[in-house]
Parts: structure tokens; sequence; C-alpha cells
């Protein structure tokens, strides 16, 4: 009797928390499904329509949208240009973001106000960060031509524009980069170093013989992130260089594309392709990641 | 000795590197500032080229509020950034409690809804958002910058991880003493996760005050505009006019700066614990 008592109990409390857990998650999945699991669906169906006034009145094309997209050099250049930003900044933020954590985990004095100027970019709004920067790059009256005596267009050489772009998006994110860094710092233990300083290894051999290994879980965590991040940018490169601007074709990233493409040319069945290919583009950039960190990622 | 001496060599280098970098970082800033007081002709003057403004002017500052209302900026980005913040919390706090501390079926099922929406990049869902924004007749409103983060996954994974460091004996006491599970989670759970909340609070507040894609596409008329977006439109308005564009750059970000400033532990704390739990 008293069995069947505690099983009684046992299924009550079970469908208890059936329903409270439901309940709970309910608004989550709901408000996921509608933002966001319906909409990636319905973007890869509309890169599969051509569209009239602004998704109303579609007309199917199966994969003609993908084929244009193959065929446009708008396109394949926004992809090389995406790579390029992708390539400067990604590694150099990573690299510059370590050094510095290692640097500001010391006990040195003045640490809390290096780590705030330091962060401090992550809190600035990027149209305000974009127009700065577009001001301190001008070839004529800009600071930095001034301070190294150059004349170089910065933002509007073809050539150079996308670099001076992912500079500004390194000085971005350093910060942030360092913070992760930070707090990935404090899971090593500190009788490694200790060890190490009997044996007498300089700091830079440290560095490279405990440091980095033993940090690439929060490594490979930050280049994940970043990956993603760069490979999405648009805000730097909207701001900064506008249509006149000579460099405009050979700095424009594929998420600059789909705005264009969708928003002010309103072609959204050609803008969702564009989409899809992004997704595509960072769900195998993703996948590669995933499999190298088995080489270069030192799990405890 | 010697190995005294080299340390305090090292400590100097640091220093020097540290100095180095962080002035990098504080030019940008300084020049932003610098400009706004000059008038557009010495901003412009290269020969010789000038870094102080000669008379501290509030020429730019006087004539960017005179166009651009920014106290309605600061209203609808307050009001929209405090709607983000009450829908990720609280969407996410329930959500996280049941995927951490509760076992039903389907469980599994969600959390990998949750998983997949975070691997998939924003602009995926920009179009079909927008559409819905629109049908519903809800451009320019507040409603619709808020709309996209209506719920978080990134909330509900953090908030996860948060309620399931907590440790296990938690209910069962509670229990015994005759609470349902929704007090449980109110009463004993969410004082916990104080810091977890407000490290969301923080995080979704730094993201929403820098999303621009979104309120561009959204909300287009002046009155429904955030700062981001409003910034981004003045350039085309000021092109070359830097002592004004600085000028309106520096007023919407002050705010979040101050503040910044004022809090910043918990704004590195609240953005390093949430993105490196990710």
């Amino acid at each position: 009797m008293t069995k069947s008592k505690k099983l009684g109990l046992n299924a009550r409390r079970r469908r208890g928390e059936f329903l409270w857990g439901w309940a709970f998650l309910l608004p989550t999945i709901v408000g996921v499904f509608i933002l966001n699991i319906f909409p990636i669906l319905s973007t890869i169906k509309q890169s599969l329509y051509k569209t009239g006034d602004f998704g109303r009145s579609n007309i199917f094309v199966g994969l003609d949208n993908f084929e244009r997209l193959i065929h446009d050099p708008d396109v394949w250049q926004a992809l090389i240009n995406t790579i390029k930003y992708g390539v400067v900044e990604v590694p150099i933020s990573i690299a510059l973001g370590l050094v510095l954590a290692v640097l500001l985990n010391k006990k040195i004095k003045g640490r809390t106000i290096y780590r705030t100027i330091l962060f401090l970019p992550m809190v600035a709004a990027p149209a305000a960060i974009a127009m700065i920067w577009k001001w301190l790059y001008n070839s004529q009256f800009g600071l930095i031509n001034h301070i190294f005596g150059t004349n170089v267009k910065w933002v509007s050489d073809p050539n150079i524009a996308i670099y001076s772009l992912a500079i500004v998006g390194i000085w971005s994110v350093i910060g942030y980069n360092m913070v992760l860094f930070l707090a990935g710092l404090q899971e090593i233990p500190k009788d490694y170093y200790e060890a190490a300083e009997i044996d007498g290894a300089s700091g830079i051999r440290q560095f490279f013989s405990i440091t980095v290994p033993l940090i690439s879980p929060s490594t490979f965590f930050v280049a994940v992130t970043r990956v993603i991040a760069a490979l999405q940018v648009f805000d730097i490169i909207y701001m900064v260089i506008d249509r006149s601007n000579p460099a405009f074709t050979k700095t424009r990233s594929l998420s600059y594309l789909f705005y264009e493409y969708t928003f002010m040319d309103k072609n959204v069945g050609y803008g969702s392709a564009v989409v899809v290919l992004l997704l595509l583009l960072i769900l195998v950039v993703t996948v590669i990641q995933m499999i190298a960190q088995k080489k270069w990622v030192q799990y405890n | 000795m010697k190995t005294k001496k080299i340390f305090k060599k090292n400590k100097l280098l640091i220093h020097i590197i540290l100095i180095i970098v962080s002035v990098s970082m504080l030019i940008p800033f300084l020049w932003m500032i610098l400009t706004a007081f000059k008038t557009n002709a010495e901003a412009t003057q290269v020969a010789p080229f000038i870094i102080f403004p000669k008379e501290w002017k509030l020429d730019s500052f006087i004539r960017v509020t005179n166009t651009v209302d920014f106290l309605k900026l600061y209203a609808n980005t307050i009001l929209f950034i405090l709607l983000r913040i009450v829908c990720a919390v609280v969407t996410s706090t329930m959500a996280g409690y049941a995927l951490a501390r509760l076992n039903f079926l389907g469980k599994k099922f969600a959390f990998m809804v949750v998983l997949l929406q975070m691997m998939v990049p924003g602009q995926v869902f920009v179009i079909p958002q927008y559409q819905m924004v629109s049908d519903l007749g809800m451009t320019n409103t507040i409603f619709a910058l808020v709309f996209p983060g209506l719920v978080s996954t990134f909330g509900t994974f953090f908030l996860r991880q948060a309620f399931m460091s907590l440790p296990n004996d938690l209910e069962e006491a509670a229990r015994l003493d005759g609470c349902n599970i929704g007090q449980i989670f109110l009463y004993v759970f969410m004082p916990l996760t104080k810091s977890a909340v407000t490290a969301l609070s923080i995080f979704t507040a730094v993201f929403a005050y820098k999303d621009l894609m979104w309120p561009m596409i959204v909300n287009t008329r002046k009155s429904s505009q955030v700062l981001s977006s409003a910034l981004a439109q003045l350039q085309g308005q000021y092109a070359s006019n830097y002592p004004d564009l600085m000028a309106a750059s520096l007023i919407a970000s002050v705010p979040m700066i101050v503040l910044y400033l004022i809090f910043q532990r918990q704004f590195i704390e609240g953005i390093a614990t949430s993105g490196g739990k990710l």
C-alpha cells in the first residue's frame, strides 16, 4: 500500500514537472518558432521565388536566384571582401587580445584602469565609432595621415580600404577578446607557472609552452564566435563607405549586399538567396573549425 | 637580487606596452571630443594642423541639437533597451530554469531548438521578421524595435548554465516545506541568480544599443528612431561637417560610456561571464 502511494506521489510529481516545465518553456519556444524557426524556412522559401512588391505576388523560379548569384561578380567580390576582412580581423584581434590578457593577468598597478580603457570601444555605438574613424582616416584633414606624415587614402583606395576597415574592427573588439581570455586564464593552475619559474623558463617561453596550450579552449570559443561575427560584418562598412566611394565595390560585404538587395533594391528573393549563401558559408566555416579543434584544442 | 631587477624591468616593459595600447584606444574618443568643439574651418585646416580648438565652441552641439531631437532619441533608446531586458530576463529565467532543474518529456527537443537558433546568423531572420512587423502594421513603433528580442535563446542558454551550477538539494528542502515548483522557482532560485540576471541585462542592453541594421530597417520615421540609426542617417545630412558629426556622436555615446565607467566591473564581468559561458 505504501508502495502504491509512493508511486502515486512520483507520478504526480512527474506530471507536475511536465506541466510546469512546459509552462516555463512556452514563451521561449513559441517565440523561437515564430521569430526564428519560421523565418529560417521562410527565407529559404523566398530564395526560390522571384519577388514582386516586397514579398507579395511571388513567382516560383526554382534555383534561378542561385544561378544568378553564381554568375554575379558583385556577389563574388563581396565574398572575397568578407573573407579578406575576416582573415585580418580575427587572427590579429585574437592574438592581441590574448597578449593583453596575459599582461593584465599579472599583479601590476593600474590593472583596472587599463582594463576599463581597453574595453571602452565595446560600449560605444558602432555608428559613432565608424564616423570617428572615417574622420581619423580622412586623407586630407585626418589625424592619422597628419601623425604619420603620409598621404594615404585609407578608406577610398580600393586596394587598402578593406584592411583599414579591418583595423577598426580589431580596435573595436580587442577589449572584448581580452576579457574573455582573462576569464579563461583564471582556470590555469598557478603551480604550472611556479614550476616553470623554478626551471628558469622565461616569460615568453612560459607564454608559449603553458599559456597558449592551456588557454586553447578559450581561444577556440573566441575564434568560433569572432569568425561568425566577422563574416556578418556590416555596420562599419555601411557607415564608412558611401556609394560614391571608389572603394565601394571592393569593401561591400555579403551582409551589406543582402541589405542592399533586399531593402534598397526591394529584391527580396535575391536578397534571400544572398543570406542563404551567408548561412552556408558560416555553417561550413564553423564545421571546419569544429573538426580542426581536435588537432589543437587541449581539454583537461 | 638579479631576478628582482629583471622582474622590475619586465614590469616597466609591460606598462609601456599597456600605455601604448591604451593611448591608441583613447585617441579616437579624444579626437571626437576635440573635433566637436572646433569650428569646421579649424577642423579642416592643415597648415598648421590644429590639435586643440582655439576656443572651445559649442556651436556644433547647438546646431545638431536644434536639428535632431536627442531627448526623443534617448527616450526611444531607453525604452527599447528596457523592454528588451525585461523580455529577455522574464522568458529566459523561466525557460532556463525548466531546462536546468526539471525533468519532463520534450526537454531535449526544446534544448535542441534553442541551440539551433543560436547557431544561425541573425540576417537569416531579418526579412521574415520585417514582413511580420509590417503585416501587423507595427513599423515605426517601439514594439518593432523590441520584436526580434521578445525571447532570448542566448539568455535561456546562459541562465540554464547558471541554474545548473546551483546545489542539488535546494529543491528537496523547499518541497518538504510544501512549495510547488512555481514557488520554488520564484522564492528559492530567482534570488540566487541575481548575478546571472545582471550579466544578462547588461549584455542585452549593450547589444541592443549597438544594433544598427534592424532599427534602420523597421523604424525609418524620425519620431521612432533610436540613437544608432539616427546617427547613421545624420551622416547623410552633414556629410562633411565633421565637428557637427562628432558632436552628435558624442551626445549619442556619452550616456552609455558614463554608465559603463560607473559600473565598469559589472559591465566587464557581465559580458565576460555571459560571453564566456556560451
